[in-house]
């Protein structure tokens, strides 16, 4: 039944000198599921995610991630996520093959499965043309979806999502939500953050985040329903009225 | 005074290093003194260079403009004196404080913060507590509101907002709009530009635009109206084979994943729920879901962005 | 004006409360002084010289203690034959031997013509070369006093008088070399860093996008900078009057006058400088290799210029800094009025018209 759980945390606290940036948070995530994790900025969300990729250590609590504990083992952990966010992305002054290269290299391919994997993701990706294309050149669609692809060219359980479609087109963002549903078939967990509400709708369960403290965790059909609203917009906007922090 | 802005065939390219961009390709639209405009398109749209030629920050290539009756590459001191302008990024001094960036930002349109202060009340009192705080170390909402208070500190006739809501949470969103509604009661123009469909709703008319092309000019209920539908929504468990196989589907137009459903346009009227049911069945699918709806913006986005 | 005046203060508020950059715009011209002054010099003090006095009479005794008092030469070492000599070196204790051959009282005193050898370590050949002027301006000294005594007449002597710097005081010369470099750096860089961080920050949009004429923006960006280098000037003054003993020959306002028109001229390289760049950075790269360097290189503080092939000497002539470096040290230095530097004030303000004219004309009202 464990190995189902891709993540686990139980009362996961990050204190920050006297300010409780997470505060006791638990939840569960199912392998292959698409799972949504929203708060507003200075909810805690970044510090939860951080510390779920290995990046921080809690103050308390427990979690699990892939099966790895996330304090003695978050090397292990580090192997088997993939992580992409709107920020950091790809080399803008190296090729779409390079790219790829430098980044299966590092999760540790060998040159045999770097090749097959340039070959396949090239394919999927419709860029054999663009193989030697600078990723500056690529439009703002293509650079997101090439990143999610090298974020899970090493087929870890998890890929982390730190708010991954900014201001692209819809038919882009479309495509990319339909990549993020073809790997979830896949049994690749989905663990996203986004600003997007609409997004939101997209994932199998959602998670809003307030004061460091989870407030609601279930499908977006059923929190639609407990909330009264006819979007995620309107249930976030309910829950964010609570808030007591502002902001940074 | 009808037209507060007007464009006329507005071209504007950019020369890099190996390939020209169009950014706009002839523009041409008006606004109405007094409306809320929204300029609604993805990055990369060409946004903030028709706004940076209608501030006079720019130089279009071909084509006219002219604000409040003011053209913008020969009068363009008028409309310096008369316009406010939020930039993307909102601009502000992170190293001086809210008062401090306001006092500027008054006394350099050579005007006090008294002098208008019942335009930006409503919207200062909100950060008035943090009066003393740096503007760097305020979160997006708080920033967003500042900038908006010293765009508006000399009373503009035109307002331009250059992706205001972008990267703030949403309850700061909701209150954003709140306070340009308001604003429009006073008699204030303004042009936002935002790449986030839903706020079309909220603006009076809508431009659609789109790789510098603009796609539409319309009211937003005028836009959907418009859509050549009709629009279903489709839910099963299997999301992803779903959209596979009924965008495989020859005799479907389009199925886009919208979250909890897909929203499926056939390509010939009538008998579509027929249709969707047998794909259903020969896909074997489980808790489906199948419904006729409305368009949204989004929905009318892509399907012009498609022709 | 108010619009200007709030800009102007705007722009000290930055200054003020960026504390990294206001910690050099003050520190550094003191610290650029006091590392000059004491510790940086190409003054040689207390070397380490080792004599070989095959006479051992009362000439060589009295050459010897003088030599030993000066704080040129420090003597550790008392040598007893020629073969020591190259061993000494090799051990690289000292810089100098210093050989009387036998009889050099008695030679000095009946032929007239006595000989020293000075045999210097020239592996440092700047060093070597000053170590033997001291020690023959010494011995030099010496012949002079025994001249007296013996009231010979008819004796050639070599007078080297040390003029405005008896001392040869390094400082005399550093001093102006090191107010040309702040003066450039200082404004220049700086400047135009502040014009660019406005451009990078995205503000500058918003306030073209204002009544405010671009031209009050430039000099409410400069105000700020050239207070702060008056206080540097001032700075370095101070210190150099009362911690280094360089006094001020000429007259003040003259020095003072020529510094702010440097100090314009300066900005004026600076708003040329921000409205070619588009970040901070670059603008601040531009101002090192622009401006720092050819400053230290070619104003003539560090190096003579006269020295250098003709093609430099040319090239030597547009920097700026070498014309202030030149006023500088005719006033302060030497005492000397406007009538003698006339000709380099002109050059100057010719410069800064110039220039003025050129950045005022290319600043971008508009974005692209």
């Amino acid at each position: 039944m464990q190995e189902q759980k891709v993540i686990t945390a139980n009362q996961l606290t990050k204190v920050f000198g006297n300010f409780t940036a997470v505060d006791r948070i638990s939840f569960e995530v199912d392998k292959g599921e698409i799972f949504g994790f929203l708060g507003a900025n200075g909810a805690g969300k970044t510090t939860a995610m951080r510390m779920l990729c290995g990046l921080l250590l809690p103050s308390s609590g427990q979690a699990t991630v892939a099966g790895f504990d996330v304090y003695r083992q978050n090397e292990q952990i580090k192997r088997n996520i993939g992580y992409m966010s709107q920020k950091f992305s790809l080399y803008e002054d190296l090729t779409v093959r390079e790219n790829i290269r430098f980044y299966a290299g590092i999760y540790g391919l060998s040159d045999e499965q770097i090749k097959l994997k340039t070959k396949s993701l090239l394919g999927q990706l419709h860029l054999e043309k663009q193989e030697k294309t600078l990723v500056r050149d690529l439009p703002l669609g293509w650079k997101q979806k090439l990143a999610f692809s090298i974020a899970i060219v090493h087929d870890p359980a998890i890929v982390f999502l730190d708010e991954p479609t900014g201001g692209v087109d819809p038919l882009a963002r479309k495509e990319f939500w339909g990549m993020i549903y073809e790997t979830s078939a896949k049994g690749i967990t989905i663990f996203v953050t986004t600003h997007y509400m609409d997004e939101a709708e997209y994932c199998n369960r959602v998670s809003i985040m307030v004061d460091g403290k989870i407030e609601a965790l279930d499908s977006p059909a059923r929190l639609m329903k407990t909330y009264g609203a006819d979007s995620m917009d309107g249930v976030f906007l309910k829950l964010a009225r609570k808030a007591t922090r502002v902001g940074e | 005074m009808e037209h507060a802005i007007i464009v006329e065939h507005i071209e504007k390219n950019y020369r890099s290093k190996k390939t020209g961009v169009q950014a706009l390709k002839d523009i041409s639209f008006t606004v109405n003194a007094g409306e809320i405009f929204g300029l609604i398109g993805p990055d990369g749209a060409g946004k903030t260079s028709l706004f940076r030629i209608l501030t006079t920050l720019l130089l279009a290539d071909k084509g006219k403009a002219s604000v409040d009756g003011f053209d913008v590459q020969d009068n363009y001191k008028e409309i310096r004196c008369r316009v406010g302008y939020m930039p993307g990024r909102f601009s502000l001094y992170p190293d001086l404080s809210v008062e401090e960036n306001l006092e500027f930002f008054a006394s350099i349109f050579n005007t006090t913060i008294q002098e208008n202060y019942e335009l930006i009340k409503d919207i200062y009192v909100q950060i008035e507590p943090f009066k003393k705080r740096k503007a760097g170390q305020l979160s997006g909402g708080m920033k967003q509101k500042l900038a908006l208070c010293c765009a508006l500190i000399h009373k503009p006739s035109v307002l331009f907002l250059d992706e205001p809501t972008t990267g703030v949470d949403a309850v700061s969103r909701k209150e954003f709009w709140e306070m340009l509604h308001r604003l429009k009661d006073q008699g204030i123009t303004i042009l936002v530009s935002t790449s986030y469909m839903d706020e079309a709703g909220l603006c009076d008319r809508v431009a659609l635009i789109q790789k510098g092309e603009l796609l539409t000019v319309n009211t937003p209920k005028g836009i959907i109206a418009e859509f050549k539908g009709p629009l279903w929504a489709v839910k099963a468990k299997e999301m992803f084979r779903l959209l596979d196989a009924i965008s495989s589907d020859p005799q479907v137009e389009s199925c886009y994943p919208f979250g909890q459903y897909h929203h499926v346009v056939f390509k010939v009227r009538g008998g579509e729920e027929g249709k969707l049911r047998q794909i259903f069945q020969a896909g074997h699918f489980n808790e489906v879901e199948v419904h006729p709806i409305e368009a949204n913006i989004e929905d009318c986005f892509m399907s012009l962005m498609k022709d | 004006m108010k619009q200007f005046l709030v800009f102007v203060k705007k722009e000290f508020l930055h200054i003020w409360r960026d504390s990294r950059t206001l910690f050099i715009l003050i520190w550094m011209p003191v610290v650029q002084i006091v590392l000059y002054g004491f510790a940086l010099t190409n003054e040689v003090k207390n070397s380490k010289i080792a004599i070989l006095d095959e006479s051992q009479d009362e000439a060589t005794t009295v050459i010897i203690d003088r030599i030993d008092a000066s704080r040129y030469f420090q003597v550790i070492k008392h040598l007893h034959s020629y073969k020591e000599i190259e061993a000494t070196f090799r051990q690289g204790k000292v810089r100098m031997v210093i050989v009387f051959p036998q009889g050099f009282r008695n030679d000095l005193l009946h032929t007239h013509h006595a000989q020293i050898q000075l045999i210097a370590d020239a592996t440092d050949p700047n060093t070597a070369n000053t170590l033997t002027n001291y020690a023959s301006s010494i011995i030099n000294d010496y012949q002079e006093t025994l001249d007296r005594d013996l009231k010979l007449p008819y004796r050639i002597n070599a007078q080297v008088r040390m003029l405005y710097n008896p001392e040869l005081k390094g400082a005399y010369n550093f001093v102006p070399g090191v107010m040309a470099l702040v003066l450039m750096l200082v404004c220049a860089m700086m400047t135009s860093m502040a014009i660019v961080r406005e451009k990078e920050m995205g503000t500058m949009e918003v306030i073209l996008v204002s009544p405010l004429k671009p031209f009050r923006i430039i000099i409410a960006k400069t105000i700020p900078y050239l207070l702060v280098s008056m206080l540097n000037i001032a700075s370095i003054l101070l210190l150099s009057v009362y911690a280094l003993d360089v006094p001020i020959a000429g007259n003040l306002s003259l020095l003072l006058g020529e510094s702010i028109l440097f100090t314009i001229t300066s900005l004026s390289i600076g708003i040329l400088i921000s409205n070619s760049v588009k970040t901070q950075q670059a603008a601040m790269f531009t101002s090192m290799m622009s401006l720092f360097l050819p400053t230290l290189l070619f104003s003539g503080f560090l190096f003579p210029v006269e020295n250098m092939p003709i093609a430099l000497q040319i090239i030597s002539n547009i920097v700026p800094a070498k014309w202030y470096y030149i006023i500088v040290k005719q006033v302060m230095i030497k005492g000397l009025g406007i009538q003698y530097v006339w000709k380099e004030t002109l050059i100057l303000v010719g410069m800064t018209a110039g220039l003025l004219a050129i950045s005022i004309r290319n600043f971008k009202i508009r974005l692209e």
